[in-house]
């Protein structure tokens, strides 16, 4: 899919008649049929994908079929309307958290223009508190009373086909990055009414083949990309040999090791795909920097969980393996990489769903005797929380001047920013392997930080346009600070931003690579023995 | 479902035109992805490209990272993406019938 050159697409945002730019809808939004076309939708799922996950124990995906998002005949199953409303009502029963937030929404309309979505698409059911009211208004058609009785003049509406339609699309315009949460009053979470959105959908069939896609492949291979065990360790032996090249260090990672102390488990992609492949080195050449008593598993062999943006029993699945396997090695703890909803599954879900797990025992550094008392509940610590903690004790010897190519910005990753609160230790550990770096606009940083665009398995090719739309606001704060200070690298934690931000960099502020933080990390590391050759760009560095 | 026709023959595609069914890849394919994909002509290096990326997959049942396939191959990142102007991901997976690479890439 050709995307529109970046002038032209620019000036559609802040020019184009659409609600951002203060043109008024001419009818009420639920008389605005949604309209498909080429672009902005995502595949829909395979059938023989959902087929197979059907068949898997404890997870149920039915009425698979072939599909057409631009036909008008979705070929739903005959009694689509009862599935869609007995699901809702058996989630209302289930989540307590649903049920409040379909009634707690007073429309003070805070949310409105936080969403990066509303910002580059200026499409009014991108605003939250809209995207929310397509299932609210299900929701008080069918289980208020005053909706029963006064129906559109209570903002109820009864399901058809044109609402589903609706709810497909804006379902896949949200990256459910919670930015709009942070400024609700009542702090309802939009990612849980997108997740509702999608599990509905997905019982009558309908779902997307980049969400899809790489579940069927965790299910069955361990992760993400699909890479069975031994392309796994191929990989992962073949940075070794990159990592040798370049600094003269043997590195010698083990897996599926019995009686390890630490499971470390990081997103596949870093192990796949530039530029997450600099970082996972930077995690290689830091645990033998380390002599981590450590292993990696060629089961648990994804910490991302594309779960979260299908189904919660498909999460819950996904989330357990990292688990059973840590329990089956039999080691201390989990050291977890650089991903970004990982961290939001295993914080905020994991332990009511797969734990607690008490056959681990609570974190602690053997390099520091830091006991990580924050991961008292999952026993598992993000290795940001780690290389900082090693840092404040004065145990990594880091040059910074390996990075003096580097003048970066720190992209807060949604997921670790607000799922977790991951915010001062990336900028304790930027502070000592990097020069200088500069901020991003405060409204752009920490808990408010903008998304990528492209999380939730929105990070397909074919809906491009919408990607760089969406991503421009935070490519607009990295743009202002390159301008500013020059910087030429925009660092954060999430696998998933790593290849994205890289899209939309390539596309609206050229000038500025990515880079994983444990990348500058094993950059700046200085290893006893070690013959480094000039390395100009660090560890990705073409020798 | 999509179809391809080439040559009288008809393969089933994804939306990308990939090859939903690898064993459907033969010699017609290549020829039906070089004009796709503006490659005027098929030399032994594109060939190299494939029987790589076809060796790797049948061991590994994944494409393989791009660095191992200019290791394996013997040209550089630069060279792979003279050869294959959409990139080793799409225009020489696509072309080897290999599916298309899916997660957080």
């Amino acid at each position: 899919m050709a995307v529109v050159k970046v002038d032209k697409l620019a000036r559609s945002v802040v020019e184009g008649p659409s609600l951002m730019t203060g043109s008024i809808p001419t009818k009420p939004w639920m008389e605005m049929p949604v309209k498909f076309k080429p672009g902005n939708y995502a595949y829909p799922a395979k059938p023989d994908i959902l087929q197979y996950l059907d068949s898997q124990q404890g997870l149920s995906f039915p009425n698979a079929h072939e599909w057409n998002p631009e036909d008008d005949d979705w070929h739903l199953p005959e009694n689509w309307k009862e599935i869609i409303i007995k699901g809702l009502a058996d989630r209302l029963d289930r989540f307590r958290s649903l049920k409040i937030f379909m009634d707690c929404c007073v429309r003070c309309g805070a949310c409105a223009d936080k969403c990066h979505f509303f910002l580059g698409t200026g499409d009014p059911k991108n605003m939250p508190v809209l995207r929310a009211e397509l299932l609210r208004s299900v929701y008080r058609n069918d289980f208020t009373l005053a909706g029963k009785l006064l129906g559109k003049m209570a903002g109820a509406r009864p399901m058809t086909a044109g609402v589903l339609k609706e709810w497909f699309m804006y379902a896949y315009q949200c990256t459910e990055c919670r930015r709009c949460s942070v400024f609700c009053p009542y702090g309802i979470d939009t990612a849980e009414i997108t997740m509702m959105l999608r599990e509905l959908l997905l019982m009558v069939g309908l779902g997307i083949n980049w969400a899809m896609g790489p579940v069927t492949n965790s299910n069955r291979t361990g992760n993400h990309m699909g890479l069975t065990p031994q392309a796994f360790k191929g990989n992962v032996d073949f940075l070794c040999e990159d990592i040798e090249n370049l600094t003269g260090v043997k590195v010698n990672p083990t897996f599926n090791r019995k009686g390890a102390e630490i499971l470390f488990i990081t997103p596949s992609a870093d192990v796949f795909a530039e530029p997450g492949i600099f970082t996972c080195m930077g995690y290689l050449l830091l645990f033998e920097y380390l002599g981590l008593d450590y292993t990696w598993s060629t089961y648990a062999s994804e910490g991302g969980n594309f779960g979260l943006f299908t189904t919660n029993e498909l999460m819950k699945k996904l989330n357990g393996k990292m688990y059973a396997e840590a329990k089956r090695l039999g080691v201390k703890w989990i050291l977890g990489g650089e991903c970004g909803h990982m961290w939001r599954v295993v914080h905020q879900y994991m332990n009511t769903m797969t734990g607690p797990p008490d056959f681990l025992e609570v974190p602690k550094s053997p390099i520091t005797g830091t006991v990580f008392e924050n991961a008292k509940g999952t026993k598992m610590v993000h290795i940001s929380e780690f290389t900082a903690d090693l840092i404040k004790h004065g145990k990594l010897k880091l040059d910074k001047s390996r990075n003096s190519h580097v003048k970066a910005t720190w992209h807060d990753s949604c997921n670790p920013a607000r799922a977790m609160g991951l915010l001062e230790e990336p900028r304790y550990i930027l502070d000592h392997v990097v020069d200088q770096w500069w901020e991003m606009p405060e409204n752009t940083i920490r808990e408010k930080t903008f998304c990528c665009g492209s999380g939730t398995a929105l990070n397909t090719d074919e809906i491009m346009e919408l990607r760089m739309r969406s991503g421009l606001p935070r490519a607009n704060a990295v743009r202002y600070v390159h301008d500013k200070h020059g910087v030429n690298t925009l660092a954060c934690v999430c696998a998933i931003d790593r290849a994205t931000l890289t899209t939309l960099m390539n596309y609206w502020v050229p000038e500025v690579t990515v880079a994983g933080l444990s990348e500058l990390v094993g950059n700046a590391l200085v290893i006893e023995g070690e013959q480094r050759q000039e390395l100009d760009e660090g560890l990705r560095t073409l020798v | 479902m999509a179809t391809i026709e080439h040559n009288g023959k008809t393969y089933e595609v994804d939306e990308d035109g990939f090859l939903l069914k690898g064993d459907e890849w033969d010699e017609n394919w290549v020829d039906y992805v070089k004009t796709v994909e503006g490659i005027s002509e098929i030399t032994d290096e594109h060939q190299k490209v494939i029987d790589a990326l076809q060796e790797y997959y049948k061991k590994n049942g994944i494409a393989p990272m791009v660095r191992i396939l200019s290791k394996t191959t013997g040209f550089p990142l630069k060279r792979i993406y003279e050869l294959f102007p959409s990139g080793p991901g799409k225009g020489a997976c696509k072309m080897a019938g290999l599916p298309k690479p899916t997660g957080c890439v």
